[in-house]
């Protein structure tokens, strides 16, 4: 044996245990970073649900819970269909060109049908919930307000199919969340006509 | 042998304070603003007390949490007292937090050679501000579920990754039961074995290299004989004594807070907070609390998303770089020239006015009224290389003054 100190060795040593040993610390700090992801029970409890629209007047707002999000379903007169194409000057997005709604509901109205409207209630700047506000001008909103959803939070404001204005905090129009329709009167929230979301 | 020979002999007690209490030797001058660290570890002690034994009645769980906090406020004995006593002291916790700061910047103590015991408290503010932020959800009323949605969505308007890094953070898809379990965990147990380590540190910094002085004035370049510093003071007796006056007044005034007043006209316990959690309503109008509003203000005066983020993240960055944005010599207020005088009155007019912006509707003015204020808030920070190197600042004297 000699009494010669070999520092290579000893240095390749210590970063070859060094580099195992960061790798196992990695490999462990894996299981607690994944545990405070969604567990099996978050992601069951954002199964579909069912809503029948049979009793839903025109004007009429539906709030339905999916995936703990209020769900708006509500009925569009002709009139307020009619006022969708003038707003276009003044909204961010009014073709829906962004992805916040299925390739089915990017059309003029972001829906399936005409009359009925679907979206996630949540205000795509910071998750408040926007209040649905159809009066023509009221005296907080001002006198071009054509009806439409007004969020408390930071004031920024959408028309009846969701899309967001220009110059509020809101950059987007707010979601449309996958849906079809059974039959006339049922629309399922939370899925596909082909299956799951 | 005595048993204090014998304890030194196995465990440095004697050393330990005579290096941080008996033999720290401070400056003698110190004012009214030299009241605030001790106090901020009082209100610490205080809260992780009265922390204790609320999480001995305190439920954390999003169907019992609202109720629990009533049942600790009108069933357990004395539970109000103790309820109040942690709620008044998150507030009063910022007060002091804040005047601290304030002194830092009048006296110039984040500068060389303090720059590390600066960093350290920004990162205590930081984790304050965490710890504070999810304490404030637990409990489980309107106010503490729609201020942590609105705060966790903040992550979501990062790029790419935002929302799903918003969805790991809540655990669910919107704030929910699994969302509070683990505020809970963070706020009773990470968050403040943190801030203890971090308050170490901020010490052990600090006695390192000494305390700063309202002059400003480097009292370890005159020594005596012995080595003491001529204007030196040991801490124990002479500011524990002078500690225990402004703990005595603290008290008082926090004592009729927390009997007369511990909502605070809804400042320091929101009246939205009295309504339970409900995810399909979201109130009228969000405020954080208080301690939050100037830089929440910041994050609506900017009317893009992820400006807005950016802006509001880059206001506490801007903080940290205080030590080398400035770059006069002279430390203290007292020998500045009259531009850093002129900007700190700005800073803290446009830091009070972001602040009572941030708890008002976003209307027209105000919004108007809060960019303005945000871009004083940042040329505080982003001129002071200049106006600190063209100032005219007066010649410091040798020794501390008393006045």
């Amino acid at each position: 044996m000699s009494d010669t100190i070999d520092t290579g060795k000893r240095r390749f040593l210590t970063a070859a245990a060094s580099v195992v040993g960061g790798a196992g610390a990695v490999a462990v700090a894996i299981p607690f970073v994944s545990s405070i992801a969604p567990s099996a029970k978050a992601e069951a409890a954002g199964a579909p649900v069912q809503i029948d629209i049979s009793q839903l007047e025109p004007g009429q707002l539906l709030t339905v819970e999916w995936r703990g999000k209020p769900v708006w379903i509500f009925r569009r007169s002709e009139e307020i269909l009619n006022t969708l194409p003038t707003l276009n000057d003044e909204l961010r997005d009014p073709q829906s060109e962004q992805t916040q709604q299925p390739e089915y509901a990017q059309n003029e109205t972001r829906s399936i049908r005409k009359d009925v409207m679907v979206m996630v209630g949540i205000c795509t700047h910071l998750g408040c919930s926007p209040t649905y506000r159809p009066e023509i001008a009221p005296e907080d909103l001002g006198e071009n307000w054509k009806g439409g959803f007004f969020c408390p939070c930071h004031g920024s404001r959408f028309d009846l199919a969701g899309r967001v204005f220009q110059g509020v905090p809101a950059p987007t129009n707010l979601v449309v969340p996958p849906y079809h329709y059974q039959g006339d009167n049922v629309v399922i929230v939370g899925e596909d006509a082909q299956g799951a979301a | 042998m005595s048993m204090m020979d014998w304890i030194d002999a196995r465990f440095p007690a004697t050393k330990m304070w005579k290096e941080h209490i008996s033999e720290y030797y401070a400056p003698k001058n110190f004012n009214f603003w030299y009241y605030f660290g001790s106090l901020a570890l009082l209100i610490l002690v205080l809260q992780i007390i009265t922390g204790i034994f609320l999480t001995m009645n305190y439920k954390p769980d999003a169907e019992l949490a609202f109720a629990s906090v009533e049942y600790i406020m009108r069933d357990v004995e004395w539970g109000w007292l103790i309820r109040y006593l942690h709620s008044t002291g998150a507030s009063a916790f910022f007060v002091v937090i804040y005047l601290h700061m304030f002194r830092g910047l009048m006296y110039g103590s984040y500068k060389q050679p303090r720059e590390l015991i600066w960093i350290f408290g920004m990162l205590l503010y930081v984790v304050l501000m965490a710890e504070a932020f999810m304490g404030y959800l637990l409990p489980w009323g309107q106010m503490s579920y729609w201020g942590a949605q609105v705060i966790i969505s903040l992550f979501g308007a990062l790029p790419v990754i935002g929302e799903d890094l918003a969805l790991w953070i809540r655990g669910d898809y919107v704030v929910a039961d699994a969302t509070l379990n683990r505020f809970f965990a963070m706020h009773v147990i990470a968050l403040p074995i943190v801030l203890l380590g971090l308050v170490a540190a901020h010490i052990l910094a600090l006695h390192e290299v000494g305390s700063n002085n309202p002059d400003g004035v480097d009292i370890k370049k005159n020594k005596d004989a012995n080595g003491k510093p001529v204007d030196g003071i040991p801490f124990h007796p002479y500011y524990t004594v002078k500690d225990l006056v402004g703990v005595v007044v603290f008290l008082f005034i926090f004592s009729l807070v927390l009997f007369y007043m511990p909502e605070f006209g809804g400042w320091f316990l929101e009246k939205d907070n009295f309504i339970p959690a409900d995810p399909l309503k979201t109130p009228e109008h969000i405020v954080p609390l208080w301690y939050f509003t100037p830089f929440y203000a910041i994050l609506r005066a900017v009317p893009d998303k992820l400006f807005g983020v950016i802006a509001m993240g880059l206001a506490i960055v801007v903080l940290f770089l205080l030590p080398w944005l400035d770059r006069s010599r002279t430390r203290s207020i007292r020998y500045r020239g009259p531009y850093f005088r002129i900007a700190l009155v700005v800073f803290v007019i446009s830091f009070l006015a972001l602040g009572y912006l941030g708890t008002q509707p976003a209307t027209f003015l105000y919004t108007l009224m809060a960019q303005i204020f945000t871009v004083l808030y940042f040329a505080f920070f982003l001129l002071m290389p200049i106006y600190t190197k063209f100032d005219k600042d007066k010649p410091v004297p040798e020794r501390v003054t008393t006045k």
